[in-house]
Formats: structure tokens, C-alpha cells, sequence
């Protein structure tokens, strides 16, 4: 009886490819009595693993890339070899905007900027405006916007460690910061009225004065914050799962940190030790005691690390500013900036119009320019303005940080896997409103 | 769908005639309670508003009891798009071209005052409204809104879901944008709604 | 493991100096210059047009065509050492006379100092000036804006394309002041170009021949990213 020959395919796993790259057929033979048996296969062939890179895009949608962002990865199989990031899906023209407004108008756009340190926004861009007009702030103001500052950098860690741990994996975590994000926001709210866009300052002073009882509520929030860093502490930073995940990851020398421009947590965690409230000072931070976390191996562990202790710090800050409250006027006494009070706008024909001048035309500054940085929770932020007597800046521009910080991702996750991406993505800590302004 | 005039929903038509049944009513109000009351949102965040909506999802104020936690990022498993944010132009093609990856039944929310309408940003880069380039059922003003705010308009949402019969056949037509210029309502109408109003017109004034 | 980097402090080279402390009453003009100014002069010369001191801040303003070995003498030399660049942006005046300055705003770490170094760009001429990315690879995106929105050509630089609006944006320089508010084009004509990417096309042609891909994508998506189509980028 003639044999018959029949081919079947046979899975990858048994026999390898041949040269063209082609599942290996194993040819069964059967034999006379119809059983099959096997003919001898030809060698096997590895395939070739190493082969062409693969190209990827993550975003600008996406749950883990904080926003807007479109990051064009190469890998060689998990490896990233060339990631290019693309910005600009958030980009509003707030630099074109504000050359159409005037200073005070300006200040809503500094909360949407970067939305998570909102107050702080406020803070730095009337701290530029102030240097611009020539102003100096009373002492309860001063106190009082460090307070805004504190609050804001506390309110802004709280997001980037829920949003990073989501990212690496922990949920719990997240609903603990936005909890603990909804007292601050209770606070902003019980001051101004608005949770997250604020717009907490007006040049040359503050929106509103703090009201009555809402000392004893932000004491009440510090005396109880601390234990909700603890249990995250607790949780995370001698966690297995955690540290495996972000040692070594990202590293930057310092000597690259400071040449990329890199500034806040990403800076001190490659070891420099700059800190805008330490080097160059504003609103009296030199007489608080607090101190600036320095890491040393500039790795995503270590960012992590100095957050969470600039958590710990601010609550110290908050704490010292709230003691030593100074009474007084919020507003400076400068008419040419502060609006005159209701019941005299209303009943003398002086300040009624002085008040129309100034909600008309605004408050105009002196020629010049004025750029006076400020530590916000991503580094250094600062408004650049530029004066021509008018009053509507000529040019108003906002230093970035996480523009900067996010530059240097490139040279970060070269050579990590691709869930390092995400990880060390998460830990520059950005913001895309601030990113594409 | 969101820009074409819906039937006055207190009206009542009665038409003897039709087929339509004590069964397809039961029907129709199973399939909209479950769809109402488990609309997996498709969180297209952007900026500002996004924080408010994870606030929403948080402890405080909890999607969760509106079915809503499963936030799906993939827009092929997705209920409801989100677009809490300003969207720029450059961001346009993105949320079109996920608007069209989501299957039907869908509906869009437009939350905070970016977009739906632009908001402050009105110059050359912010889309003056989502609704110009895709079908919006609620708007939910605010700048953020509140986390109640949005609540609202996701319970506004819901009772827009119940209202739905199948027989209607308009009602879940995906519109086709128009092939050569890719817009859906015409241009003299998108020039329309965009066009500055209130107080931003004397605002390009520089100088002063 | 290491042990980790050494802790690189700011104002390590100013020894026992007092804390800084925060400015009080800073004058409109005149004060103290930062003493890099006059180090500047002597090393310059007339490289240095003017020096002037607006709110604390020494504002230097140099010839655009010397900015790079000035800017490159102020990082390596021992006396200067600012190893921090902290913007890189221009302005341009209301008044259509005045030129555009290219502003740099310098920090010295060490020395914790703070210089504003500026370089005016006349009108009529094209907008180009030396890219100091060589020097601070900072410097890449911050330049990379500032051509997206005024239209100033870093020369130089390794890949200087629009980084904000997308490449093939046709309304001009958002920032310069010829440039609308709202654009040039009415909005339904802004979203029909801003519509007209696919962002299924995914890469351009820039990414793929980057990473030597173009071979392998589907023929489909060949055929479209020949005949044009961008991606929105």
C-alpha cells in the first residue's frame, strides 16, 4: 500500500522557523498500518529576537501621561532606545492673552496655568507685578501668602503622589491625598470662595482677608495632615513592589540637571542644592525654620522621597506663619493700585473717580521689566513682565518649570523598559496647562 | 444630536395606530435604566476641570454611586465623553477622532465653561466650544465646576438617557462630518457661535 | 550601589557670606549692579552696548552677533561660573520701530547671582540669532517656543521646529504683535485646518525615518503619510 503523506503544521513552540522566517512543517508520514510516524525534522532555525525597532505613541490621551502629553517611543522590543515628546495640545496663548489685559485681569489666567498650585500662581505673579509697580506688601499680607503658597505646594504633592502611585499601581493612596486635598480646598473656599481657582491676590494686596475661625480650622488641618503622610510613608516608601519600581530609574547627574535647566524636587534629588525661598528669598522666608530635602541619587525614588518631605516642611512653614499673624491692612495704601473703600467711592467724587480710572483703565506701572522668581512645587516659576507706562503689559511671560523639566525626558528613560517610562514620566511631576501655557 | 432640536419631552404622542406596546415600553425602560445608571465615563481631561472630575471620582463626592468609577481611557468601552478642559486646535483632531471610535450608544457631556463655549480664552488657539466639532448633549458651566455642578449635569445626562425611546431611529445615527471640510454644522454657524460677545470684544484693545 | 552624588550647594563659592535675605524697597533704576556687568565690559568691551539696572536685575545688552562666546565665557569662567539658564524668550515693543529683543535670563549658582542678558535684533532684517544650546541643553525647548511664536531663527540649534502649535500651522507667529488676537483666519477656516490632521497617520516622516520604520508600516498608511497627510503634529 502506497503511504500517504500529510502535512500539518505544527505550533511555532515545537520546531522554531526556518530561514525565510516561517513556521517549520513537520511532514507526518503515515505508515502501512495508518499510524503516523514521524519524519525527522530539519534542523531548527532561531529566530533572529533582535531585530527591527518597534514604534509606539502613547497619548495625548492617555490616564498616565498627566495631561496632553504625546510621547513617541522607539524600543528594541521593551527597551526604550529614543523617546520624543510632543507638547503643545494644551497650548491657549495665555502669553498673547495677558498682553490684552490689565495686571488684575491677568491674575485669573495665572490660576489656570498650572491649575494644582494655583495660589501660588497668584502669589508669584503679584510678586512680580509688586516689583514691577515699585510696591511694598504689609506684613499680614506677606504672612498670608506664604501661608497661600504653602498651602497651594501641599495641595500640588497631594496630586502628584495620588497620580503616581495610580500610575505604579496604588490606588489607595490617590483617594487619601484627594481627601486630604478637599480640607485645603474647604480652607480656599472659606477664604475667597473658589476651590481651585482661587485668583487669591489683587496687586499690592489680597482679594479678601481671611474670615473669622478660619485660623482654628487651618490649625486643625496641620495638627491632623501629618498622620495622613505618615500612613502613605507607611505604605509606600519601604514597600518591595514600590522600591523596585522607581530605584535607578531616571537618574540625573547633577552636573545634567543643572545644565538641562532642571529646578524644584527633580533638581534637589539629583543633589543641587537650590531652593528659590533659601537662594533667592522672597517675603521673608530667610526667618522661617524649616529645611530643604536634598536627595542623592537623583533616581525617581529619590523625588518621591524629597516630596514627601517638603510635605512635612510646608506643614512646618504653615505652622510658623500661623503664629506669627501680624494684624492690620491686607492691602497696601497706595492709590494707585488699591481701589478706594465702597462707602467712599459712593459718596465723594474724588474716589468715585478714582475708582472708575482704575477698573477702566487699570493700574499703570513705570516703564521697565521686572522677573522675580518664586519656589512653586514643580521649581522655578516666574513671571517675566514687560512694562511701557500702559496699562496692559507689552509682554508677559511665564517661566515654566515643567516645560524645562519635561525636556530633559529624552535623555531620562533611555535604555528603560517601558513601564519605567510611565514611572519616571510621573515623577518629573508635570502639569500641561503650565507646559503649553 | 446635541445641536438638532429635540421634541418637547412633556408632550405626550399617542398615536393609535402604532405597534408600539405595553412590551416595548418595558423595554425601553430596562434598556435605558441600565444604561442611564452605569455610563462608563471616557475622561477626555485636559486641564483644570480634569482635577475637579478625579475630585468628583474621589471620596467626597463619589461617581461610584452613579455608576460611573469604571473610568474607561480606551473609547471603544466608553458611555460618555467627558471633555473636562480647554481644548486647542491642535487637540481638535484628537477628540474627534475619539468621539468617532466610540460606539454607539454614546452622548458627550461638556464640562466647564472651556468647553463649552471657549471660555476666557478667546484667540487664535482654543476651539471656541466642543460643540463644533462634536455632538454635545450637556453643557455644565462653571470655571471649574463644582464638583456638584458636574453631578448635575451627569443627572441632567441620565434623565436625557431615560428619555430615549428605540423606536425613534434619529435618536443613535452617528452624524457624518462633511467630507471635504470635516465640520459638522456649517461654517457660517460655527463663525456664529464662536464670535466674541460681551465684555471680550473691547478686550483686544492693547494700550490704554 | 554608590553612593550617590556629592551635594552640589548654591552659593558654594561665596564662602562665609550672610544668608541672602529678601529684597526691601528695590529702586526703579540705579542700586547695586551685579558685579558680572563690569567683568563683562572689561572682557568685551564694546561687545557690551549698555548696562543698566531696572528693579535689581543688571540688564546687559549686547551685540547679537558676539551673544554666544559671551554667553559662553560667562559659563566657563571661574569668576562667573552661571551654570544655571533660566529663560530664554524675546519681546517685541508696541511701537513697530523698536527692535525685538532676545532676552536670556542667566543664574549663577554658585556665585547666587542673577543676570538678565538682552540682544536686540533690528528690524527689516531677518530674525536670527546664535543658539545657545551647545552651551545649556536647556536651551533646546525654551528656543524651540520661542521660534513658534515669534519667528526668531536659532542658529545652531539641532531641531528647530515648532513645538506649541503644530508644524504645519499657516497663521504666522502667534506672539509677534502684527498677529491677531483670534487669528487671521475666521475659526471655522481654523478648524478646518486644524481637522484636516489625521491622527491615525500617527508619525511623521521625521519620527519614522528616525527609526528606520518607514518599510514596515502597513501599505495603507504608506500610501496616506506619502500623499501628505500630517498628523496634526
Amino acid at each position: 500500500m502506497a503511504t500517504q503523506k500529510r502535512t500539518v503544521e505544527v505550533a511555532l513552540s515545537t520546531t522554531g522557523v526556518d530561514a525565510q522566517g516561517r513556521p517549520q512543517r513537520v511532514p507526518l508520514v503515515t505508515a502501512d498500518d495508518g499510524s503516523p510516524v514521524a519524519v525527522e525534522a530539519p534542523p531548527m532555525v532561531e529566530p533572529d529576537l533582535a531585530g527591527e525597532h518597534m514604534l509606539i505613541n502613547i497619548g495625548p490621551q492617555h490616564p498616565a501621561t498627566h495631561g496632553v502629553l504625546r510621547l513617541v517611543l522607539e524600543l528594541d522590543g521593551e527597551t526604550v532606545v529614543r523617546c520624543i515628546p510632543h507638547v503643545g495640545y494644551l497650548h491657549c496663548g495665555f502669553e498673547k492673552l495677558g498682553e490684552y489685559r490689565q495686571y488684575n485681569q491677568i491674575l485669573p489666567l495665572t490660576d489656570r496655568e498650572d491649575y494644582l498650585n494655583a495660589m501660588g500662581n497668584n502669589v508669584g505673579f503679584v510678586m512680580s507685578a509688586e516689583r514691577l509697580f515699585g510696591i511694598e506688601i504689609t506684613e499680614r499680607c506677606k504672612v498670608l501668602r506664604v501661608i497661600a503658597c504653602e498651602l497651594s505646594r501641599i495641595a500640588s504633592h497631594l496630586v502628584w503622589l495620588g497620580t503616581t502611585c495610580i500610575d505604579i499601581g496604588a490606588f489607595t493612596p490617590f483617594l487619601w491625598a484627594f481627601q486630604q486635598r478637599e480640607y485645603i480646598y474647604d480652607l480656599i473656599e472659606k477664604w475667597v470662595g473658589a476651590r481651585l481657582t482661587p485668583t487669591i491676590t489683587r496687586v499690592g494686596g489680597l482679594a479678601a482677608d481671611i474670615p473669622d475661625g478660619w485660623m482654628t480650622e487651618l490649625r486643625n488641618f496641620t495638627a491632623k495632615f501629618p498622620n495622613t503622610v505618615d500612613e502613605i510613608d507607611k505604605m509606600l516608601t519601604k514597600n518591595g513592589i514600590w522600591v523596585g519600581r522607581t530605584v535607578g530609574l531616571g537618574v540625573m547627574t547633577p552636573d545634567e540637571a543643572t545644565n538641562y535647566g532642571l529646578s524644584g524636587p527633580m533638581l534637589r534629588a539629583s543633589g543641587v542644592a537650590y531652593d528659590v525661598r533659601k537662594d533667592f528669598p522672597y517675603y521673608d522666608y530667610e526667618t522661617y525654620d524649616f529645611d530643604v530635602p536634598v536627595g542623592t541619587n537623583g533616581d525617581v525614588y529619590d523625588r518621591y522621597l524629597v516630596r514627601m518631605e517638603e510635605l512635612r516642611q510646608s506643614v512646618r512653614i504653615i505652622e510658623q506663619a500661623a503664629n506669627r499673624l501680624p494684624d492690620g491692612p491686607i492691602n497696601v495704601d497706595d492709590p494707585r493700585v488699591i481701589l478706594p473703600s465702597k462707602s467712599k467711592a459712593t459718596s465723594e467724587m474724588e474716589s468715585m473717580i478714582h475708582h472708575f480710572k482704575l477698573v477702566m483703565e487699570g493700574p499703570r506701572p513705570p516703564l521697565g521689566e521686572a522677573y522675580v522668581a518664586m519656589e512653586s512645587p514643580k521649581g522655578e516659576k516666574g513671571y517675566y513682565m514687560v512694562s511701557d507706562g500702559t496699562s496692559k503689559p507689552v509682554r508677559w511671560r511665564i517661566r515654566p518649570p515643567s516645560f524645562v523639566n519635561l525636556s530633559a525626558i529624552p535623555k531620562m528613560v533611555e535604555g528603560h523598559l517601558l513601564s519605567d517610562v510611565i514611572a519616571i514620566n510621573a515623577s518629573i511631576d508635570i502639569v500641561m496647562g503650565e507646559i503649553d501655557r | 444630536m446635541g445641536l438638532t432640536p429635540r421634541p418637547e419631552h412633556r408632550v405626550v404622542e399617542y398615536n393609535p395606530t402604532s405597534q408600539e406596546g405595553w412590551v416595548a415600553t418595558r423595554l425601553d425602560f430596562l434598556v435605558n435604566w441600565g444604561r442611564a445608571n452605569s455610563l462608563w465615563p471616557m475622561p477626555f481631561g485636559t486641564a483644570c476641570c480634569a482635577i475637579e472630575f478625579m475630585a468628583t471620582a474621589a471620596s467626597r463626592f463619589d461617581l461610584a454611586r452613579f455608576g460611573m468609577e469604571r473610568m474607561s481611557f480606551s473609547p471603544r468601552q466608553a458611555d460618555v465623553l467627558i471633555c473636562a478642559g480647554r481644548v486647542p486646535f491642535k487637540l481638535a483632531p484628537v477628540i474627534r477622532r475619539i468621539w468617532q471610535q466610540m460606539p454607539q450608544p454614546k452622548w458627550a457631556i461638556a464640562m466647564g465653561a472651556c468647553a463649552s463655549s471657549g471660555n476666557i480664552f478667546d484667540n487664535y488657539a482654543v476651539v471656541q466650544g466642543i460643540d463644533t466639532i462634536i455632538p454635545v448633549d450637556v453643557y455644565v458651566p462653571g470655571c471649574p465646576p463644582r464638583p456638584e455642578g458636574l453631578m448635575y449635569g451627569i443627572m441632567l445626562l441620565q434623565e436625557k438617557v431615560k428619555r430615549e425611546r428605540m423606536n425613534d431611529k434619529t435618536i443613535r445615527s452617528e452624524m457624518e462630518p462633511d467630507p471635504n471640510s470635516k465640520l459638522y454644522i456649517p461654517a457660517p454657524v460655527i463663525d456664529e457661535l464662536s464670535e466674541p460677545f460681551g465684555n471680550s470684544v473691547h478686550q483686544t484693545r492693547s494700550g490704554l | 550601589m554608590s553612593d550617590g552624588f556629592e551635594i552640589q550647594y548654591a552659593g558654594s563659592a561665596l564662602g562665609n557670606a550672610p544668608a541672602p535675605v529678601t529684597p526691601r524697597n528695590v529702586p526703579n533704576r540705579g542700586g547695586d549692579a551685579n558685579p558680572s556687568a563690569a567683568a563683562l565690559r572689561q572682557q568685551f568691551g564694546d561687545a557690551i552696548q549698555r548696562v543698566e539696572v531696572v528693579w535689581g536685575v543688571t540688564n546687559v545688552y549686547v551685540r547679537p552677533d558676539r551673544v554666544l562666546d559671551i554667553v559662553r565665557w560667562l559659563h566657563d569662567d571661574n569668576s562667573q561660573r552661571y551654570d544655571y539658564l533660566s529663560d530664554v524668550t524675546a519681546v517685541e515693543f508696541r511701537d513697530m520701530e523698536a527692535p525685538i529683543e532676545v532676552v536670556w535670563h542667566l543664574r549663577s549658582l554658585p556665585f547666587r547671582r542673577e543676570l538678565r542678558l538682552k540682544a536686540q535684533l533690528p528690524t527689516g532684517k531677518p530674525l536670527e540669532i546664535a543658539s545657545v544650546w551647545s552651551i545649556y541643553k536647556g536651551a533646546d525647548w525654551l528656543e524651540r517656543e520661542c521660534f513658534d511664536m515669534f519667528g526668531i531663527r536659532f542658529v545652531g540649534h539641532p531641531d528647530l521646529r515648532r513645538i506649541l502649535m503644530w508644524e504645519q500651522y499657516r497663521e504666522g507667529f502667534p506672539l509677534r504683535k502684527d498677529f491677531p488676537l483670534r487669528g487671521r483666519f475666521s475659526r471655522a477656516e481654523q478648524l478646518r485646518q486644524a481637522l484636516a490632521a489625521n491622527p491615525e497617520a500617527r508619525y511623521s516622516m521625521e519620527e519614522l525615518s528616525i527609526a528606520d520604520a518607514f518599510e514596515d508600516l502597513p501599505t495603507e498608511m504608506r500610501k496616506r503619510l506619502q500623499g501628505g497627510e500630517r498628523t496634526g503634529e
